[in-house]
């Protein structure tokens, strides 16, 4: 493990920012945090989480997959992606860092989505373990520990001190670039913030939300519910949830008009609009019931049992918070339990 | 009050005037509260809540709900009944299916207003007299409620119903709000200043449409933005700016229609303060065509569709900086 003075620390971005791109959390004019470009002056956000996630680094809201122009009746295929830079993304919590297994499982497996794929072999993630969660958080749910988030590298702020430690190679190649910012230490302070936190997530009034049942085998039993219709009852059909949602990863793909040819671009689509999955003969999901039980389906009962048992969900909290009507995940969990125990 | 509307609710069911009530129901924690339909005792008793954080606007559920079998008794406050009455002027909520009971509303708050003051790990809040009390993870906070309330409220325009076919609690009065002080400060700003600032805040836009699907005056059945025969149906911007024209033309369409409720801003998971849009419209009506405020009644013609020979003429819009 290494250390550094926490008042060293924009010494540290910047010696990051002078090799590759660097992101943090921080701050926006309405003083909510989101992941920003470091420069000299940015500081962290106080803020326990970013209100868009970090999936945007991977999986942007728009790109642009190709390019046709025409020539006559020639038809040029231009490939617009440029080599990406390398970037290290700072600060990125437990539950964000757990949804990047959960976006590789889909953009990873083949066939593999190249876009994806690029950005990923050229992002670093260090993370930041939690010190203070908050009441709508339940990655504990998923398996998922606060206090010793996944990622390339993590880190923990205690005291006057940041420490860091690596996960993987690139972690390492991290940690040795800034090494000389850094001294080898003990990891007793960790160790001790960890017990604390983890006390802390304890006492969370989300911390025994159980899925048990919540699988494959009892997928009609919990699609015909009769629940559906009270929980989605209120649904304003926004994409609120899916938006801020690290794990939605549903997308369209649209041409654009350019006038001298098309620019095929995929943008993020939510399962809760009325024109999702739109086809020919229309939309297979007429209703806002049916739209609504299509994303807790997915992220609850079709994607664990499509992907061990894991969950499209990683307790981040975001929806419980953004959801303009205050319906989420967990109360669709709690109320459809009784179908399946 | 939550006692009184209950006994209300179960008085109106229990004599068969009403097969519904629509209200608010308890969440997780005390303030995710969700709008819901009753239409038995057991679950109003059971789960029917009228607190400090019931700040839904219910009216716009009223179109739907007005039109299934029966009649529907909502509860709504102050600021619902302009949005009630607004929608029975476009014809939109069937008045005979719908029983009223106006209720008083102190402010409205929410978690993330509260939040935003450094709240955080909110266990449990209580009111005592003018502060709320939040039990947290971290120990416990005193906020004053007129620091712990979001804007719309602290600029509350009227706490009088403007529509209500029964009233519980005491009659409230129209207010002096101050809703407009923004606006003027806007107005201030050099056109170069005015655009920046806009587009700093519309840059944070995700395209969510919570601002669009949650505001009572957008209930248009299939939205033009929707619309993939449209041509301008949009799921990405196009460049930078597509995404300023969705606001700004959803806020023409609106204008003399939107009675300010202040949904959009509430919903607005990017904190963008849509509201100011609505209000420069507001504020242009009062001062061109005399002041009108939207879901005042349900009779008059609003300014923007009526004709009057003491229209506004442009040399008027003109000296007030208008371009020729």
């Amino acid at each position: 493990m290494r250390k550094l003075p926490i008042d060293q620390l924009s010494a540290l971005f910047q010696a990051i920012a002078e090799k590759e791109a660097l992101y943090i959390p921080a701050d926006d004019s309405s003083g909510q945090a989101r992941f920003q470009r470091w420069h000299e002056g940015m500081e962290m956000t106080q803020a326990l989480n970013t209100v868009r996630s970090a999936k945007d680094f991977f999986f942007p809201q728009t790109e642009n997959l190709v390019d046709f122009k025409l020539k006559g009746k020639e038809i040029e295929v231009i490939d617009p992606r440029t080599e990406h830079e390398d970037f290290v993304v700072f600060g990125v919590r437990g539950c964000d860092a757990r949804s990047f297994t959960i976006l590789d499982k889909v953009f990873l497996a083949e066939p593999v989505d190249t876009y994806y794929k690029s950005r990923r072999e050229h992002g670093t993630i260090v993370s930041l373990a939690c010190t203070h969660p908050e009441e709508t958080c339940f990655c504990s749910t998923f398996g998922i520990d606060p206090a010793a988030p996944e990622g390339d590298a993590r880190g923990w702020i205690e005291g006057d001190s940041l420490y860091l430690e690596a996960l993987t190679e690139k972690g390492e190649k991290f940690l040795a670039a800034v090494a000389d910012k850094t001294s080898e230490c003990g990891d007793e302070a960790v160790r001790a913030q960890q017990e604390k936190t983890r006390d802390i997530a304890k006492k969370l009034p989300l911390h025994e939300l159980n899925l048990t049942g919540f699988n494959g085998e009892n997928m009609l039993k919990l699609f015909d519910s009769k629940k559906w219709g009270e929980l989605s009852q209120a649904c304003l059909g926004c994409g609120t949830c899916t938006f801020v949602c690290p794990t939605c990863q549903c997308y369209d793909i649209r041409d654009f008009n350019t006038g001298s040819g098309i620019t095929r671009f995929r943008c993020w689509d939510s399962c809760m609009y009325s024109d999702f999955t739109k086809m020919a003969s229309g939309n297979p999901r007429l209703t806002q019931l049916e739209r609504f039980r299509q994303r807790f389906m997915h992220k609850l009962v079709y994607f664990p049992a499509n992907n061990e048992g894991e969950y499209g969900c990683v307790g981040c909290g975001r929806c419980l918070a953004k959801c303009p009507i205050s319906m989420n995940i967990v109360k669709v969990a709690k109320a459809l339990a009784e179908e399946v125990r | 009050m939550q006692e009184m509307m209950i006994a209300k609710a179960k008085e109106l069911l229990g004599s068969g005037a009403v097969n519904r009530v629509l209200g608010w129901k308890t969440g997780e924690f005390v303030y995710d509260i969700t709008p819901a339909v009753f239409t038995s005792v057991e679950e109003l008793e059971k789960d029917f809540v009228y607190n400090d954080f019931c700040g839904n606007n219910l009216s716009k559920y009223l179109i739907k709900e007005s039109r299934k079998e029966g009649k529907i008794l909502a509860f709504l406050k102050p600021c619902d009944t302009y949005s009630f009455n607004q929608l029975l002027k476009e014809h939109r909520i069937l008045r005979d299916n719908v029983y009223v009971v106006g209720v008083p509303c102190e402010g409205k708050t929410d978690g993330e207003t509260l939040k935003a003051k450094g709240v955080k790990g909110i266990l449990g809040i209580r009111t005592e007299g003018d502060s709320f009390v939040v039990d947290t993870l971290y120990g416990e906070k005193t906020l004053a409620k007129a620091d712990a309330l979001p804007e719309r409220c602290l600029s509350c325009k009227s706490k009088k119903h403007m529509v209500y076919d029964e009233l519980l609690g005491p009659e409230g009065e129209v207010l002096d709000s101050h809703r407009f002080d923004m606006v003027e400060k806007i107005e201030k700003m050099t056109p170069d200043e005015r655009f920046e600032f806009w587009r700093g805040e519309l840059s944070r836009c995700i395209r969510c449409n919570a601002c669009r699907n949650v505001c009572p005056a957008c209930s248009c059945e299939k939205c033009v933005f929707d619309n993939d025969a449209s041509g301008i149906a949009q799921k990405a911007a196009a460049d930078s700016f597509e995404e300023n024209m969705f606001h700004i033309i959803r806020a023409f369409h609106v204008a003399g229609r939107c009675t300010d409720c202040g949904e959009c801003s509430r919903v607005c998971p990017q904190n963008i303060p849509l509201h100011l849009l609505n209000r420069k419209f507001i504020k242009d009506i009062d001062t061109f065509y005399g002041e009108y405020q939207a879901g005042e009644d349900t009779t008059t013609r609003a300014p923007l569709t009526n004709y009057d020979p003491g229209d506004v003429e442009p040399s008027i819009v003109y000296g007030k900086g208008g371009k020729k």
